[in-house]
């Protein structure tokens, strides 16, 4: 299936001669979350506002659904919303009047149905007739993405969508991001949060100094790069390791009741079952068993700090 | 042509004058108001016809005109730097719209308010003072032309301003003494010699000259010159817009 954007050989140059994004290739699948992870500064603003026509790219071109955004900006536009990550509203204007503006700034003929629709979802609907500047920052955080809906967009730019944001805010945009997924919607958020990506992404991205270190399907990269512990509760204490284990990455803990295993996810032979067998053989009882898999975030670190 | 967007940005832009009609449009009939009771009912019975003309009518053309300018060029530059300070403009720079387009919105709502407060002026001025307009439809093209040319003006000093002070500084520095001396009072040919050659470098007097005689059928200069040069000043204008959205400059990163 062809990607719904197309990002080729993309470089960025700021004014003062900052490279902030270098040869990017990058592809979205459409109908996916694609979570663009990486730390401040990395790049990550830069890449979308190129996308949406905010910044000029200097080198490379990108397509999004099948228009190149520079030369057919106006058909590329069209498909896309844009939550950006500074709180940028109207003062005075009232949501519906804003919620309205936006959806004629993209072309789409008045729809109150449909803006009614936004609204009541993002729960906006009692403050329609607001002021924004009265508005909490998580308040105007919601009339930025009812914005970015107005127009019915195939694509959706969430740019740190939960910087900042409180618990039950981030819980609805999460329900609503599921949601709009369904619709077939391709969502591309930004975050230097990991969990976020973890929780909610198809795939992620991990940008780092303007390049694309590595993208990957979210549980192959956990696989790929993750390491497993294997924790082995012990029913009576060991004293030390016995001789012939001595070549797996074992270690005792200091009260000699656990033992644990480091390995690879990565390699086909866990080695999982050769250290049971040999328990077994030496006797050696066990209670329990417990494995944790690292989080992204220790990939995370582990990718921006190789790199 | 994306009529949707224009239509949004000139609906919006004018929500902004019914909202704060009182600055925007009552104040600046009010105070042009003031000029006809001070200049034309008080000082002006005293005053002499110029041309076989009230001085009271006689000012009449010059301080629409005066309003007008600093109008045009207050609204517009209002209108677009305000979104640049405020960062909302990322929104007009990712939608599906052309430079014409986003052009056709600011500028269409900052003349179109500024015409309306001429107008306003007009029929006020009739309170005070009897005139006639001799060319209607002239004075209405003269009218438009000048509110458009000088809201894309402003425009240009929007998008080149990057704080409140240097919004304000062309508007009070430059084009207000240009108004109050491009014959808004008096007409050219009561000056000296010398100063009737400078001041033809003003091109206030053109736009001033040219209403004047929609009214009244006299000019001080030849009015196919005053039209002449609201084109120019207007092509002048479009260009310098046309290079900034080229570049983007002060648009874009
Ligand atoms: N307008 C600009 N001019 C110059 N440098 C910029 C500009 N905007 C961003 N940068 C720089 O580009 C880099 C990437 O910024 P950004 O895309 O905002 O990163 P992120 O969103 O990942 O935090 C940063 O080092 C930032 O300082
Ligand atoms: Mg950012």
């Amino acid at each position: 299936m062809q990607p719904i954007i197309s990002i080729q050989n993309l470089s960025k140059t700021y004014e003062g001669g900052f490279q902030a994004l270098k040869n990017i290739d990058l592809d979205i699948n459409k109908g996916e979350i694609f979570a663009l992870l990486g730390p401040n500064g990395a790049g990550k603003t830069t890449l979308i506002s190129i996308i949406c026509g905010i910044v000029n790219l200097s080198e490379g071109r990108v397509i999004a659904a099948g228009h190149d955004i520079v030369k057919d900006f106006r058909a590329a536009r069209k498909t896309i919303g844009l939550v950006p990550q500074e709180l940028s509203t109207d003062a005075f204007e009232s949501v519906w009047n804003t919620v309205s503006f936006s959806r004629g700034l993209f072309g789409k003929p008045r729809d109150d149905r449909h803006i009614e629709k936004v609204l009541k979802d993002l729960s906006l609907w009692d403050k329609r007739n607001s002021a924004i500047k009265g508005l909490s920052g998580g308040m105007k955080r919601r009339v930025l993405i009812a914005k970015a809906l107005s127009h019915e967009p195939e694509i959706l730019f969430l740019d740190e969508p939960t910087a900042g944001v409180d618990v039950e805010l981030r819980r609805d945009m999460w329900k609503m991001v599921r949601e709009l997924r369904n619709k077939g919607v391709t969502i591309i958020l930004t975050t230097h949060y990991i969990e976020e990506a973890e929780e909610m992404a198809d795939r992620i991205g991990v940008i780092s100094k303007g390049k694309i270190i590595l993208v990957d399907d979210k549980h192959a990269l956990m696989q790929k790069l993750g390491q497993k512990q294997l924790t082995i509760h012990l029913k009576h204490e060991l004293p030390a390791i016995p001789e012939d284990m001595s070549q797996y990455p074992l270690t005792l803990s200091a009260d000699g009741l656990c033992l644990i295993y480091t390995f690879d996810t990565q390699r086909d032979e866990s080695g999982v079952a050769d250290i049971l067998r040999k328990l077994n053989e030496h006797g050696i009882d066990f209670k329990d068993l417990h494995s944790s898999q690292s989080s992204l975030e220790d990939i995370f670190v582990s990718l921006v700090h190789g790199a | 042509m994306n009529f949707y967007a224009i239509r949004a940005i000139y609906k919006f832009e004018m929500s902004r004058t019914w909202r704060t009609l009182l600055q925007s449009i009552a104040s600046p009939v009010l105070s042009t108001s003031l000029y006809f009771i001070v200049f034309g009912t008080a000082i002006g019975s005293r005053m002499q016809s110029i041309n076989g003309i009230d001085y009271g009518a006689f000012i009449i053309p010059g301080l629409v005109m005066l309003t007008l300018l600093t109008q045009s060029l207050s609204n517009a530059s209002f209108g677009i730097y305000f979104p640049r300070f405020s960062g909302t403009i990322f929104e007009v720079l990712s939608a599906p719209v052309s430079y014409v387009e986003i052009l056709l919105g600011y500028v269409g709502a900052a003349a179109s308010k500024s015409v309306l407060v001429g107008l306003l002026i007009l029929i006020t001025a009739q309170l005070f003072v009897d005139y006639e307009i001799q060319h209607p439809v002239w004075m209405f093209a003269f009218l438009v032309l000048t509110a458009v040319t000088f809201s894309l003006f402003g425009f240009i000093i929007g998008i080149w301003a990057d704080s409140f002070e240097k919004l304000q500084l062309i508007p009070m520095m430059v084009i207000t003494p240009l108004a109050f001396l491009g014959g808004s009072f008096y007409s050219i040919d009561m000056l000296p010699p010398v100063w009737q050659t400078v001041t033809l470098f003003n091109p206030v007097v053109y736009l001033i000259s040219g209403f004047r005689w929609s009214f009244f059928g006299i000019a001080d200069v030849n009015v196919g010159l005053s039209l002449g040069m609201i084109a120019l000043f207007l092509v002048l204008c479009i260009i310098g817009v046309a290079w900034i959205f080229k570049t983007g400059y002060r648009l874009k990163d």
